[in-house]
Parts: C-alpha cells; sequence; structure tokens
C-alpha cells in the first residue's frame, strides 16, 4: 500500500526513536481506568432523568443505567446495558468524539466542577473486563429468512448482528481479509491497541447465524443484482473507500499518497520500525484522518509534520480535543492555505508543495494571490472519502438513487431500490462517525426485519 | 540526630492543647460537677482501652475520656473478628458494628492505670465505664476500688447489646427499669462522685430509662449506645460480618448513620417535663463540630465521640474545637451553656405545629444544571408539582407548579446542586393553627 513511499528510509533508518520507544508511542492513547478510578467515576454521574448524555448518543446507550451498573460493580449488567444498544460499544467507547457528543452534554459541564462525567472511559470499563460464558443475547426462533450484508465495517456488523438476534440467517460478504472496517483499518494505533477490533468482531459473531466472507467485493466478483436475486433482502455498508483527489498535476508522483492508505498499513504491520517515514511531510485535510496521519507520522519519528487546511481551525471536523492530541506532538497547523502544485525534484519524486493563502470573502473561499512553499519528502491527502467507483458499476448498483457522492436513502435506511438498504458512511446524511455506523446498521435490522415480516403477512 | 533547640513546639492556644479557650471562646464544661477544658470527649470504647491510647487522646486535645467499661474478674474474653461497617459510595463508612466486650484487661492493670493517668492529667475529664452483675455486693466491691483511683466519675455501662446481655449484664439491665433504678442507687449509695448512666437505645420509649435513673439517684444520662445491627452479608459464603469463622451475630451499630436516631432520644429527654434538668452527655455518630452543637443545641452538656476517632484518629478533635469555637464567635455565644438547649422549645410534638403554615418550592433557574431529578422525583412519588418544559433552543427547564406545590422538600433534598431549590414561606394570612384546635380534628381542644 505504500509503495509510493519505497524511496523514502524506514522509522528504524530515520532513528527518532528505538524500538521500545516507538512500541510506547503507539500504545493506549488515554489508557483504561482502574476498577476503582471507575467506581469514583461512576458515582460522579447524577443518574438524570431523561438524560442529555442519551439525548446525544447517537446509538441511543442508556448511559445513566449503565454508570449505576458499574457503581454497584455489575459489570455484566453494565455491558448488556450497552451491548443490548451498541453491539460494537468497545470501539465506540475508543473511537467516540466524546466530547461532542455525551461528555459534551453531561450537565456536570454545568456544576461547579465543570467536568463532565468520563463516560466514553467508563463505557470501555464495563466493556472491557465484561465476562460473559456465553454470548449475553440469544437470537430468536429462525425466520427462515436469508439477508445480504455487503461491508463488514461497524454498519454491516451491527446490522448483521441486530438481523441474527432477531432470527434472520446472515451472510456477510467483505472486500478485505480481515473484518471491522474502519476499525481495523482506518483507527489511529494507538486509538485501537491489542488486536481490539478483531476481538469485538470475534465476540459479536458469537451470536450465531453470520456467515462471513473475506475478498467479496461488490463490482468485482460479486453484483448487486445476484446478490438481489438470492436473498431476501439487501444491505449495503460499503463504507467510503475511495479518497479524494487534489487534481493537481504530479499526484501519482512517489511521495504522495492517501492518508486511508498509509494509516491502514500502519495498522496492519508487526514492526513498527520498517514503516517508511518521511522526515518532513505535509499532511493535506482537516478531519480526524488528518489529525491521526499527522499525529502517528510524528510518532514514528518525522522530524517535521505540517497540516494544512484551506480554511480555518473552527471550521475543521476534527474535534478542538483532537486538534489538542496533534499539537501536543509537534504536528504544525497552517489554516487558510490551499494546495496549489505538487513540487517535485530531478528523480521526480515529491519534495514539497506550493500553496496559495486563501480567505473567506463572505463565505466564500477565495485567495488572496499570495503563495508559500513547504518543503517535504512526503505529502499525505485526507480531504475526503467517496465511493469506490467499481463498486457500483452493475447495472442494478447504478441504479440506486444518489445523494450527492452517497446513497439516498429514506429513514427507514432503504435505498430507491425495493429491499435494498444502506447505512453508514455510504448514506446521507452522515456525520461519518462508528457510532453513527453502528445506529444506522441497527435500525436498518428492525426496517428489514418488519419489511420481511409484512411481506410474509401478505403472502 | 535531632538537633533541635525546642523540647516542646507547644504554645497558647495551639490547637491541640488541652487550653480551654480557643480562638477567644471559652469551650470549658462542668458537667454534673465533672469539669473538662472542653465538650469533647472519647466514649467508653476501643480508644479508651488503656493508658497509651487514653494519653494521646489528651495529647492530641480531647476534654475528656470514658475509659473502656471494667468488669469482674476474670476479664472478658474477645473474639475475632469484632468490626464491621455499612459502606456510602466510594467506600465512606455510613455506619459502625462491633461485637467486641468490655475490656478484656485485668482489673488491677485498668486501676493502676487510671491512676496514674488521672495524676498526669488533672485538668481532664476522666470517667470510668463500669458494669458488673445486678447485685448489690458486686457493685460494692468494685467501686471503692474505682473511686480510689481518683477518677472524676462513673458512667454505668447498662447497654451494651452484645455478650454481656447473656451474662445478665449491660443491655439485660437497660431494658429493665427497675433494675436501672437499683443499680443506680447502689452506685449513689457506695461511690461518692458522679454517676452517669449510659442507656441503651435498643427499648420502645427512651425516656423510661432516663426517668428510672433519675429516681435511683444518678447524676446524669448518656446516650445513646449502641443499636443491635447486622451490617451486610457475604453473599458468596451466606454468612453476615464480622465473620468468626463460619458464624457471625449481631453487633452494636454506631457511626454517622445513628446520629439521628441519637438526636431524638436526646430530645425526648431534654423535652421531658419528668427530667427537664437531667444532665446529658450525647453520644452516637457525632463526626464534626457540626454535629456536637447540634447534641448541644438539643440538651447535651457534652459530647462522646468514637467511630470517627477510630476511622480518623485522634487528630480530628482539632477541627472538632476550632470548627465550634468560631461558629460559637461568629454566634456571639461566650460558652457551651450559652447555647445548649437552645433548640428544645422548638422540638414539639407534631400536634402542636402550625397547620396554615405553607412553604414552596423554588428553582434558582441560573443555578440549575437540567438534571431532571427533581422532576422525576416529584413526579414519581410525590405531587407532581414539577413542569418540565423545553426552551427555544431545547434547553431543559423545570419549573415548580406552585398551586400543586406542597412543600414536602422532596425536590430539594435530591437536587445535585446546593441552594439551587429553595423553599419558600408563604404569606397565607391565615393564623397559628395547631392541630390541637383544628376545626377539621374530632378530638381537639377547644380554645
Amino acid at each position: 500500500m505504500t509503495h509510493s513511499l519505497d524511496h523514502l528510509p524506514s522509522a528504524k533508518e530515520v532513528g527518532t526513536y528505538d524500538p521500545a520507544t516507538l512500541a510506547h508511542n503507539f500504545s493506549d492513547l488515554h489508557p483504561p481506568l482502574t476498577p476503582r478510578q471507575a467506581i469514583i467515576e461512576s458515582q460522579r454521574c447524577l443518574y438524570c432523568f431523561d438524560a442529555p448524555c442519551v439525548e446525544a448518543c447517537p446509538s441511543d446507550i442508556d448511559i445513566p443505567s449503565f454508570i449505576r451498573q458499574i457503581s454497584e460493580n455489575n459489570i455484566n449488567g453494565a455491558a448488556e446495558t450497552i451491548l443490548e444498544a451498541n453491539i460494537l460499544g468497545g470501539s465506540c467507547a475508543r473511537v467516540c468524539p466524546t466530547e461532542i457528543l455525551c461528555e459534551r452534554s453531561c450537565v456536570r459541564n454545568h456544576d461547579a466542577e465543570c467536568q463532565p462525567v468520563l463516560i466514553g472511559l467508563l463505557q470501555r470499563h464495563a466493556t472491557d473486563h465484561m465476562q460473559f460464558e456465553s454470548h449475553p443475547f440469544k437470537r430468536a426462533a429462525s425466520t427462515g429468512r436469508h439477508v445480504a450484508v455487503v461491508g463488514a465495517g461497524p454498519a454491516g456488523l451491527s446490522c448483521a448482528h441486530r438481523l441474527a438476534m432477531l432470527g434472520h440467517q446472515v451472510t456477510m460478504f467483505e472486500a478485505e481479509q480481515k473484518p471491522g472496517g474502519l476499525n481495523e483499518y482506518g483507527i489511529a494505533r494507538y486509538k485501537m491497541t491489542d488486536d481490539f477490533a478483531r476481538k469485538e468482531v470475534e465476540f459479536l459473531l458469537e451470536v450465531g447465524g453470520i456467515d462471513l466472507q473475506y475478498g467479496q467485493r461488490l463490482g468485482d466478483n460479486l453484483t448487486l443484482d445476484t446478490l438481489r436475486q438470492q436473498y431476501d433482502s439487501v444491505f449495503l455498508g460499503l463504507g467510503l473507500g475511495a479518497s479524494r483527489m487534489l487534481g493537481l498535476t504530479g499526484e501519482d508522483a512517489p511521495g504522495l499518497m492517501p492518508a486511508v492508505d498509509y494509516i491502514k498499513t500502519l495498522r496492519q504491520t508487526d514492526d513498527l520500525g520498517s514503516l517508511a517515514v518521511a522526515k518532513r511531510c505535509i499532511v493535506i485535510g482537516a478531519g480526524n484522518t488528518a489529525i491521526d496521519m499527522a499525529t502517528q507520522m510524528a510518532r514514528l519519528g518525522a522530524k517535521e509534520v505540517t497540516l494544512v487546511y484551506r480554511r480555518g481551525t473552527e471550521a475543521m471536523s476534527a474535534t478542538d480535543h483532537e486538534q489538542e492530541i496533534a499539537k501536543a506532538n509537534g504536528v504544525r497547523m497552517i489554516t487558510w492555505a490551499q494546495p496549489d502544485e505538487i513540487l517535485l525534484n530531478e528523480q521526480g519524486q515529491v519534495a514539497g508543495m506550493r500553496f496559495a493563502n486563501t480567505r473567506d470573502q463572505e463565505g466564500r473561499l477565495t485567495p488572496t494571490g499570495e503563495f508559500f512553499e513547504i518543503p517535504a519528502d512526503a505529502v499525505f491527502t485526507a480531504i475526503g472519502q467517496g465511493f469506490e467507483g467499481e463498486s457500483l458499476r452493475d447495472a442494478t448498483a447504478a441504479e440506486l438513487a444518489r445523494d450527492g457522492e452517497r446513497i439516498h436513502v429514506n429513514e427507514m435506511f432503504q435505498t430507491s431500490l425495493p429491499n435494498v438498504y444502506a447505512g453508514g458512511d455510504c448514506v446521507k446524511p452522515g456525520q461519518d462517525l462508528t457510532v453513527q455506523a453502528v445506529q444506522h446498521g441497527k435500525l436498518a435490522a428492525h426496517a428489514i426485519h418488519q419489511a420481511l415480516a409484512a411481506q410474509q403477512e401478505a403472502a | 540526630m535531632n538537633t533541635t533547640p525546642f523540647n516542646t513546639l507547644s504554645f497558647p492556644g495551639k490547637k491541640n492543647s488541652g487550653d480551654s479557650v480557643v480562638n477567644g471562646v471559652d469551650l470549658s464544661v462542668n458537667f454534673a460537677g465533672i469539669k473538662a477544658p472542653n465538650p469533647f470527649w472519647l466514649a467508653s470504647a476501643p480508644p479508651t482501652d488503656k493508658a497509651y491510647n487514653v494519653v494521646r487522646a489528651y495529647e492530641a486535645g480531647w476534654g475528656g475520656v470514658v475509659w473502656k467499661t471494667l468488669g469482674e474478674e476474670p476479664a472478658a474474653v474477645n473474639v475475632s473478628s469484632r468490626y464491621s461497617a455499612h459502606y456510602g459510595k466510594n467506600r465512606e463508612v455510613i455506619g459502625f458494628n462491633n461485637i467486641e466486650l468490655i475490656t478484656d484487661r485485668s482489673l488491677e492493670i485498668n486501676l493502676k492505670e487510671i491512676t496514674q493517668v488521672k495524676k498526669d492529667w488533672p485538668d481532664r475529664a476522666l470517667i470510668v465505664s463500669i458494669m458488673v452483675p445486678c447485685n448489690e455486693e458486686a457493685w460494692a466491691y468494685i467501686l471503692p476500688l474505682v473511686e480510689a483511683t481518683g477518677a472524676d466519675g462513673i458512667e454505668l455501662n447498662l447497654g451494651c447489646p452484645h455478650g454481656m446481655p447473656e451474662r445478665g449484664m449491660g443491655a439485660a439491665v437497660g431494658q429493665n427499669p427497675d433494675l436501672i433504678e437499683k443499680v443506680t442507687y447502689w452506685c449513689k449509695k457506695h461511690y461518692s462522685k458522679p454517676v452517669i448512666v449510659k442507656l441503651t437505645p435498643n427499648i420502645t420509649d427512651i425516656r423510661v430509662g432516663a426517668q428510672a435513673a433519675l429516681r435511683g439517684g444518678a447524676d446524669a444520662v448518656s446516650l445513646i449506645n449502641t443499636i443491635n445491627s447486622i451490617t451486610s452479608i457475604d453473599l458468596d459464603n451466606m454468612v453476615a460480618k464480622p465473620t468468626v469463622g463460619h458464624q457471625s451475630t449481631h453487633g452494636g451499630y454506631c457511626g454517622s448513620a445513628v446520629k439521628p436516631i441519637a438526636l431524638n432520644m436526646v430530645a425526648e429527654i431534654a423535652r421531658d417535663p419528668a427530667t427537664p434538668t437531667l444532665p446529658i452527655s450525647g453520644i452516637g455518630g457525632i463526626s464534626t463540630w457540626r454535629d456536637a452543637a447540634e447534641f448541644i443545641a438539643l440538651g447535651a452538656g457534652s459530647v462522646q465521640v468514637c467511630t470517627a476517632a477510630m476511622l480518623n484518629g485522634f487528630r480530628i478533635v482539632e477541627e472538632m474545637k476550632d470548627g465550634l469555637s468560631r461558629w460559637m464567635a461568629e454566634k456571639g455565644y461566650d460558652s457551651i451553656e450559652a447555647f445548649s438547649r437552645k433548640a428544645v422549645p422548638h422540638t414539639t410534638d407534631w400536634k402542636h405545629l402550625d397547620i396554615n403554615f405553607k412553604t414552596i418550592a423554588h428553582i434558582d433557574q441560573d443555578l440549575c444544571i437540567e438534571c431532571g431529578r427533581c422532576y422525576i422525583a416529584c413526579e414519581d412519588t410525590s405531587h407532581q408539582s414539577i413542569a418540565k418544559l423545553t426552551e427555544q433552543d431545547g434547553a431543559r427547564r423545570y419549573e415548580v407548579i406552585e398551586d400543586e406545590c406542597v412543600g414536602c422538600n422532596l425536590c430539594q433534598i435530591t437536587c445535585p446542586v446546593e441552594n439551587c431549590i429553595t423553599m419558600v414561606p408563604q404569606e397565607t394570612g391565615k393564623p397559628f393553627l395547631a392541630w390541637d384546635n383544628d376545626p377539621r380534628n374530632p378530638f381537639r381542644v377547644a380554645s
């Protein structure tokens, strides 16, 4: 995946960090609470009625209840409360931007302490320490229906688990060789340590009734048309696999690559020291992927990491908390500048980038006419994701109504095609959050279940 | 090597001294003839079991000590383990339970130590707790021995709820008014100094015991002793705590949790026309200066502390004295006597309360953190007098429905923010009307 950086030295060769420091740099960013800390923190919860944190949770987790259960040392009970609303509660506890969701709405922010209950860490405590002898959720009697779920990311997994619970047989088709989607390939390594994404999926599959097939890519060896014929219903949790291009000349030059591709390699490697590292690099973008990329490159040993965004920090989709993480790792942030030209050396490799200064003119982003250059050995783009073009090319898939670059769904997560549902990052509206993908999958499963039951009744 | 030129760093008014004047306020008491530099005494219990502890308590600044109960030879034998706790959140000990008996050291050693300690600490109160069988000979034998120590007085342990009642002592005596009177009488007969009768709360009406003590000639009463209790069960082994092998037994309960019960019993005696001037040494969950002030306001002339010291050490008395004296200075009370019994006249029977008084809740919207606790408490369990509204910006707003509010205080109690909900007395224009005189009362007294 990182062939474009083959000419660059490895982290080992750059030698900023010894192997132990490198390992430390990619260990848990936010260490978990100890049991004692969890009990103390749980007791800060006021057990609000109609709690604002629950309203803020995209997956409807009954937060006051699970925190009360932690305070009573009922860890399995707490975990079950979380998982019945969000079967990927463990990964959400790690990756949710809680500072803009549940924790932002915690009433304790208004109390004298001005400090919310650490809901994310408590959720992690419950899901890390649960000990079930068998999977906590049982399946309903078989409905005899069979549903295809495309994509084993958070949306697909959540949908499959709920469908299985509702008594349906599920076959999942995953393009990669491992399940988990962005949890496995896309989240910063220090946010998802100890192979957690894999373990979580293993736990999820214990519900039974889910057959997971790998290397099955829609538009490649799989068509929507066949799926619709072979299954009673289809759920598309395709994600957004393709990275947006800058649209500049030299975009295929060695040294320039999408951030998600680099992170994917970083997540899968067993040897951090072997990863290619740019001593000086530029990350273009303003979302969590850009932050993750910049921070991880700094933690691998890059001497100079610059994140460049065409607007101001307030417009960045990465939260303040994420921005702080990058800054704490020495990432330089430059705002109001957009890529103008990729600078190449004599070998045709990336040598830097020329940027055009921008400003906001009555809401429109306008070049100021000024330019500057940043020398760099590598440029990582994190300017948004779209469909993998191939995935929706078959005649049936091409019919799917779109909202811009996303698949159009109604409030029941139904696409424009009968019996085809979709959710997660590939649909609109979307915040592109793991927790929202989980919710989409869960709700779509109920919608599919309802529709299948109605069809049965009508027949 | 310690090179400090000072033998001691004590100075006048130092917090752990035995000075009676603290922050310019005189904390000294004369309790039924027993003088002490302050009203903070250690109750008869493990902290007062031997000279070593008692001297440390005096060094820390305690005004008095009630020596752990002496008994007949041979000395009692204790089991292991002995204590258990009722925990609140965060391992805060709300209540404490023990199955320990009276002193398990010999009478001779105790008497010798008491004599020495009283000699070394003449300004502090030293009271000896005693429990011997219910016959005059037993008391007639031990009392002269105790008198010879020079201690300031005795306290009769008629309340120990475990171990001793089986031997016809402790609560077995304290639960029988005739025996209380008889034992007190013997003590007054064979002992010349003040006799304090310690009452057990494991009865129906505490006043009966106090009246019996007074009849017997008691100089004072002290209360409460511990309450029969089982704090918790080990659900893995199905046995209560504290566990002795595979068994357990009920113990005596004390600590913060019993304070409200003790306060009421103190007030019952203080309000009783039969015992209007009987001195009361208040005991039961006293942990702070405020607790002490409350007992004194309800009639106590001194207070006894045990659990708080057992959990935190003797140094807690420093803040108790400091806090109490600062509060007294602020209120203009120049002695303990000055505010003693001040709350007694305002403590009455329900039938004398003003049925026309009305107070209703008010929510300070600026302080409200929108947790909804007041709403759900009132809606589910009280009078449905709080409205849940939504502001245009989506914020929650809770408002009291004044016509429905009965002024029960529940919302104020469950609110996590201090002073956010206040109870506001209402001008009703109606005169004071006690239930005694209320026309709705079929048994009313014509006014």
